[in-house]
């Protein structure tokens, strides 16, 4: 069969009329994210609150975790209730960089992430012929013994060399920020172009050849193995990938101020980060921007209005009820779905009342 | 060409498909039989997700058997599930496109032997169309698209009229023939609609409770007085 045989609708994809439409949106959506990222990287700063840029700082490297929790959801369909016990050891291993080797900050984080990948991967190796409930659980189990392991070594323990020990209460606990960005606001900022770059890292994988082999053991791994596709590989490489991202978070988190302690990783805030993916969305890339600010922002003004943190529970079960019963694709697709109806039902009857104003003139 | 030898599936107490040896030569092979009759285990064993208990298969003088699973569709062995299963999430040309590029054809061909495929099976929509958009009709036609894209060596088609009307059956079956004629692969066609089989299929073969109890050419295996009897219980004509 030559060229020649192809009809013409089929001779160019990406060319159908819809194309100009295509293109605005994409155009539209381009200009968003650019907004979006210039509010949060110039916006916040400028406001000079040093709270709300720490809790704004948080979200963002929560906003990490979500993204490599929705990777492995939303994009392979494989659950994971260990993203906070993985954050966790990502921040060990960057403190304990840090602490041992006089490597710049970068490369800190980046060495973290790679060490965080081959263990997140060689952890993941037995769940891969589990999935649903199983997995679910299995994962949750891990999370729960590296609690152990964290409470039984006093993690993160500032003694010397990579795995010094200090009796000392008052080891030290924070890694060194770059010089570049020692103060907080020049921290947040690189926070923030990090998570930039991590969701790039995301979408060019969603794109190519990875995603595509993604999408199909997502909805049928029979129809991904008769397409040729590896399964086993595959798989690994969605928790390479999520146990890097999930590791380049616990580094930034090391370095965010204040210090990392046992209580910020118990085994339930697994079970929150998953509430909030879902909440957010596990499909659109805004979710987990959504996830983000759900589980560090929100508890924030809860407490800023002298609320009890415990309504979050009931407020994350109440939100992934609904989202699961009415807006399966999470708030980042509903949400504006239904300002845009709200818009359309105010115009129509903006329009309606004009015309029977004119009808009674 | 496949040689299926003394194939036998066990799973638990249960043998679906029991000392079967078959040969499919070329070109469009019917494979029908009732309900239960082991059509789709004996593709799944080709295919490579059940593994059977004793028996050799060789196609093509190579040992299908000693292939990983995702090897086979690389080696060339294609199939399509009696319940469509072509990628939701995405268009029409990543659905075919993903098969070319996990089994080996190449990059600079990509576009121009995705875009064939779409056209032998007569898909009238726009590649760039979300599979999770179309109808069933669309659906089945992608899959079937995803089994011929680059250079298929073996086509198991299972139950491609399922849940299409009547009206269909005569593209289908245009769309079938042209499969062996432009591509040189041998299919094998697991129908229930003997018009189709008629139509595509010099030969067929006749599974029943796991044994083959007919193969030769097709009017003369539907004339079979046992294959009526598997099917209705009666000597009824198909």
């Amino acid at each position: 069969m030559g060229a020649s045989s192809v009809p013409s609708h089929l001779r160019a994809p990406g060319r159908s009329p819809s194309r100009g439409g295509t293109q605005s949106r994409t155009i539209a959506r381009g200009a968003g994210v650019v907004a979006f990222l210039g509010l949060v990287l110039l916006g916040v700063p400028a406001l000079r609150n040093a709270y709300w840029e720490l809790v704004l700082l948080t979200s963002a490297i929560y906003t990490i975790v979500a993204l490599s929790l929705a990777l492995l959801l939303g994009r392979v369909g494989m659950i994971s209730l260990g993203q906070v016990a993985l954050l966790a050891i990502g921040g060990w291993i960057a403190l304990r960089l840090g602490f041992a080797t006089s490597m710049p900050f970068l490369l800190v984080v980046l060495a973290t992430g790679l060490i965080t990948s081959v263990l997140g991967t060689l952890i993941g190796l037995p769940a891969l012929r589990l999935s649903g409930l199983h997995l679910a659980l299995i994962t949750l189990m891990f999370a729960a013994a590296i609690t152990l392991l964290l409470e039984a070594t006093q993690f993160p323990n500032g003694g010397s060399g990579f795995l010094g020990h200090s009796v000392l209460t008052t080891a030290p606990s924070t890694l060194r920020r770059p010089g570049f960005a020692s103060s907080d606001a020049a921290y947040y900022r690189l926070v923030v172009v990090v998570t930039a770059l991590m969701f790039l890292l995301t979408i060019v994988h969603i794109r190519s050849r990875p995603g595509r082999a993604w999408a199909a053991i997502r909805q049928s791994e029979a129809a991904a193995l008769a397409a040729g596709v590896n399964v086993t590989l595959y798989k690994l490489w969605a928790l390479a990938l999520a146990s890097f991202m999930t590791g380049v978070a616990g580094g930034l988190l090391a370095a965010s101020g204040g210090g990392l302690t046992v209580y910020q990783f118990p085994t339930q805030n697994s079970i929150i980060l998953l509430a909030v993916t879902l909440m957010g969305g596990i499909v659109s890339l805004w979710g987990p921007v959504v996830a983000g600010l759900l589980f560090e922002a929100l508890p924030a003004l809860l407490r800023m209005w002298g609320l009890p943190s415990d309504l979050l529970t009931i407020l994350f079960g109440i939100g992934v009820l609904q989202v699961q019963l009415t807006a399966a694709a999470g708030l980042a697709s509903q949400v504006p779905k239904d300002l845009a109806n709200l818009v359309r039902l105010a115009s129509t009857l903006i329009r309606g009342r004009t015309g029977h104003q004119e009808h009674l003139g | 060409m496949i040689e299926i030898s003394n194939l036998t599936v066990r799973f638990g107490g249960v043998t679906p498909i029991d000392g079967v040896s078959l040969t499919f030569p070329g070109g469009t092979c019917g494979l029908i039989g009732p309900n239960g009759a082991g059509k789709t285990t004996l593709f799944n064993v080709l295919s490579g997700f059940v593994s059977p208990a004793s028996g050799s298969v060789l196609a093509f003088g190579d040992d299908l058997l000693a292939m990983p699973h995702y090897r086979r569709a690389r080696w060339g062995l294609r199939r399509t599930f009696q319940t469509e299963r072509a990628i939701e999430a995405l268009s029409v040309f990543d659905n075919v496109a993903m098969v070319h590029e996990h089994t080996g054809g190449r990059r600079s061909r990509r576009r121009q032997e995705v875009l064939e495929a779409i056209e032998l099976v007569g898909l009238e929509v726009s590649p760039d169309e979300l599979v999770g958009t179309l109808g069933t009709r669309e659906r089945r036609l992608v899959e079937i698209a995803r089994a011929v894209v680059g250079e298929p060596r073996v086509v198991l088609l299972d139950e491609p009229a399922a849940g299409l009307p009547e009206e269909e059956t005569e593209h289908l079956s245009h769309m079938i023939r042209r499969i062996p004629e432009e591509r040189g692969a041998l299919v094998i066609l697991v129908e229930h609609d003997m018009s189709l089989v008629s139509a595509c299929c010099e030969l067929t073969s006749v599974l029943d409770f796991g044994h083959l109890i007919a193969s030769g050419p097709t009017p003369e295996v539907l004339r079979n007085e046992h294959v009526r009897r598997a099917y209705l219980g009666t000597e009824e004509e198909l």
